[in-house]
């Protein structure tokens, strides 16, 4: 183990699985030798593998995802990258049409090991149409599994996973975390699909949370402790599939539950995960779900706007103190 | 000059085509076919003129109107019309129908319905056969409407810049549905987009067999040898409406009859007799002969299960996970 960004940790995903698997090629634009991604996750794989297997495309995102799908069911493993998560909806027919469909519509002839990897996420000022968080349109998509990320262990062994399995997986990275530094494995190692992870234990209210929210969550986590209060932070990791199993343990075990998630809130992350706890959980909660979520806004530029709408520590500590004084 | 023995097997192919689409039709009367049916009569010679030309572990990407691309790459018509009955036993045991008819197994990529979605995804099969460096080849089947698309364009564009082994079949029927072309194009030719995107471009008579088949041929042979792809404009013309509830009152009677009389099944059998390849004994025997295997399908077809209930549940995630290929 060793401490290395989110950036290099997908980065040495994607370089492992490309030396143990001819079959694994990225696509994408600017993510070759000129450029390396806009995110530099890319960087120095075009010179390593070439530019047959790490390819620049034109700015198609229809056709980079259509051409993905296309090489997914014919023996090849794609990963696609979309420079910004908001453009998926240039791709949306080709990945919610047809890579989430083919394999059932045709009666599971076909698998379809496609992974589309994107930056989600808003905190930099570049407005609404390269901040949004999106989640919620692709796990409302069945056929798609849905990756969220927060670690660079998890970042490195849940990419691995996506990269070797057989479905479509929409990989959600956040673009303030690629810095992020934390100890991930230097030997081969694999996060499954559908096993959250408890990221701080606690034992007063539940928080979820995804992505940037995780590490937010953790820091009113550490505030709160100090006022005597334990929260348990559980990151899904996955959103389809859902650890419902762990986030109902850990709402059985404190009483009470917050989700907090960067997507604004109206059918969103939070929306779901609370549904889920009040369908199969209901008995164990000892005061009413809180949701802390964006409005329901576009992303606004200024800087003082762009703060007030997402999701912060001092809103977080609110809605779980708010939790503890319905009881 | 096309070998005497190609032609009938063609002939044969064309026939089938036109008897099941008539049996589909026939069924769907009998309120036996569940949901739309999108017939390919009268467009028979683009399919298979095409599909004479590939292998069998070529690619096929097909459309809403995929009936003849399947039979025509070679697909049973029993699981073929158990689909589009809903049943079991067809090629996607039930979760398709009509409009998602996929055989993995011979190449045929399956039939999507989103208008020119298929594009980028034969474009994407093409890349595939490049990286893994066989000498395979793809066939993207789709209408003039899906020229109007982004996926036409973007699809294309990629398959040209990579020099992929598609051909791209463009079956130009004259109307999206019930929107005349020339309502919604400045151009007569379709193939002439293909100067926008560096690869050539070919106008062919779509209702006959011989020049889809002959221009296909230069295609095929070009994208077998790594040369890239080619768009080929086929002029058809579909004998019945866009789908079922559709009595095609939005084109002129004279323009229907002039289109009638340039049937593609009855021009190669004119054809073929003219050269003294079949007698007219021989045709009635295929024609029968061809029925009944029609007949058949549809029996095996009426006689399977409807799917359980449940089995909706099924297919929607594959469960070999780490499947790795070294």
């Amino acid at each position: 183990m060793r401490e290395i960004t989110i950036r290099d940790a997908l980065r040495e995903a994607l370089r492992e699985e490309m030396q143990r698997d001819k079959t694994v090629f990225l696509l994408g634009e600017d993510i070759g030798r000129y450029w390396g991604g806009a995110f530099g996750v890319t960087k120095g794989l075009a010179e390593e593998f070439g530019d047959e297997r790490v390819r620049d495309t034109p700015i198609s995102e229809s056709a980079i995802i259509g051409v993905g799908v296309g090489a997914a069911i014919t023996g090849m493993r794609p990963v696609a990258e979309i420079m910004f998560g908001d453009l998926s909806a240039l791709a949306m027919d080709q990945i919610c049409n047809q890579a989430a469909k083919i394999r059932y519509m045709f009666g599971g002839q076909a698998i379809v090991p496609l992974v589309v990897r994107t930056p989600f996420g808003a905190g930099v000022n570049i407005a609404s149409h390269h901040s949004q968080s999106l989640e919620a349109w692709f796990m409302h998509t069945p056929g798609l599994y849905v990756a969220v990320p927060s670690t660079p262990f998890d970042a490195k062994g849940l990419l691995k996973t996506a990269i070797r399995g057989s479905n479509p997986v929409f990989f959600i990275e956040h673009k303030l975390l690629y810095p992020l530094k934390g100890m991930t494995p230097e030997e081969d190692y694999a996060v499954p699909l559908g096993v959250a992870d408890i990221k701080r234990e606690g034992s007063d209210v539940s928080v979820v949370a995804t992505l940037y929210m995780v590490h937010k969550a953790l820091t009113a986590a550490e505030q709160l402790n100090r006022e005597g209060i334990s929260v348990e932070v559980v990151d899904p990791r996955t959103l389809v599939p859902l650890d419902k199993k762990a986030i109902i343990k850990s709402v059985k075990k404190t009483g009470r539950l917050v989700v907090v998630s960067e997507d604004s809130k109206t059918a969103g992350v939070s929306a779901e995960i609370a549904a889920t706890v009040a369908e199969e959980a209901l008995d164990y909660l000892d005061a009413p779900i809180k949701r802390v979520a964006e409005p329901d806004t576009p992303i606004p530029f200024s800087p003082t706007l762009e703060k007030f709408v997402i999701p912060d520590e001092k809103s977080i500590i609110k809605a779980v103190k708010e939790t503890i004084s319905k009881t | 000059m096309v070998e005497s023995v190609k032609l009938l097997e063609m002939y044969r192919q064309m026939l089938t085509i036109r008897f099941f689409e008539e049996k589909v039709f026939e069924l769907y009367g009998q309120n036996l076919v569940p949901g739309t049916i999108h017939l390919y009569a009268g467009e028979e010679a683009v399919a298979v003129g095409v599909c004479a030309n590939l292998r069998k572990d070529d690619y096929i990407t097909s459309t809403h109107r995929g009936h003849g691309h399947c039979i025509a790459k070679g697909a049973r018509l029993d699981k073929t019309m158990a689909e589009i009955l809903g049943r079991k036993t067809g090629y996607c045991k039930g979760k398709g129908g009509s409009m998602h008819i996929a055989d993995f197994s011979i190449g045929m990529l399956g039939a999507t319905a989103v208008v020119g979605a298929g594009i980028p995804i034969a474009a994407g099969a093409g890349l595939s056969i490049k990286l893994r460096g066989t000498d395979q080849v793809v066939a993207c089947f789709f209408g003039e409407g899906a020229s109007n698309q982004g996926t036409f364009h973007e699809g294309i564009n990629l398959a040209a810049v990579w020099s992929l082994p598609v051909v791209f079949v463009c079956e130009n029927n004259l109307y999206a549905m019930g929107t005349r072309q020339s309502r919604v194009m400045a151009i007569e030719n379709i193939a002439d987009r293909a100067v926008a995107y560096g690869i050539p471009g070919v106008v062919v008579d779509g209702n006959d067999v011989l020049a889809v088949y002959e221009a296909a041929q230069v295609a095929v042979e070009r994208a077998r040898r790594g040369q890239g792809s080619t768009l080929i404009e086929c002029k058809t013309y579909r004998q019945k409406g866009h789908s079922r509830f559709d009595p095609a009152l939005y084109r002129p009677k004279e323009e229907v009859k002039t289109w009638m009389k340039k049937d593609p099944i009855m021009r190669l059998q004119t054809r073929l007799m003219e050269m003294g390849v079949v007698t007219e004994a021989e045709v009635q025997n295929m024609v029968q002969e061809v029925r009944r295997s029609v007949d058949e399908a549809t029996k095996f077809a009426l006689e399977s299960p409807f799917p359980e209930p449940d089995e909706a549940l099924d297919d929607v995630y594959s469960t070999i996970e780490g499947a790795v290929t070294k």
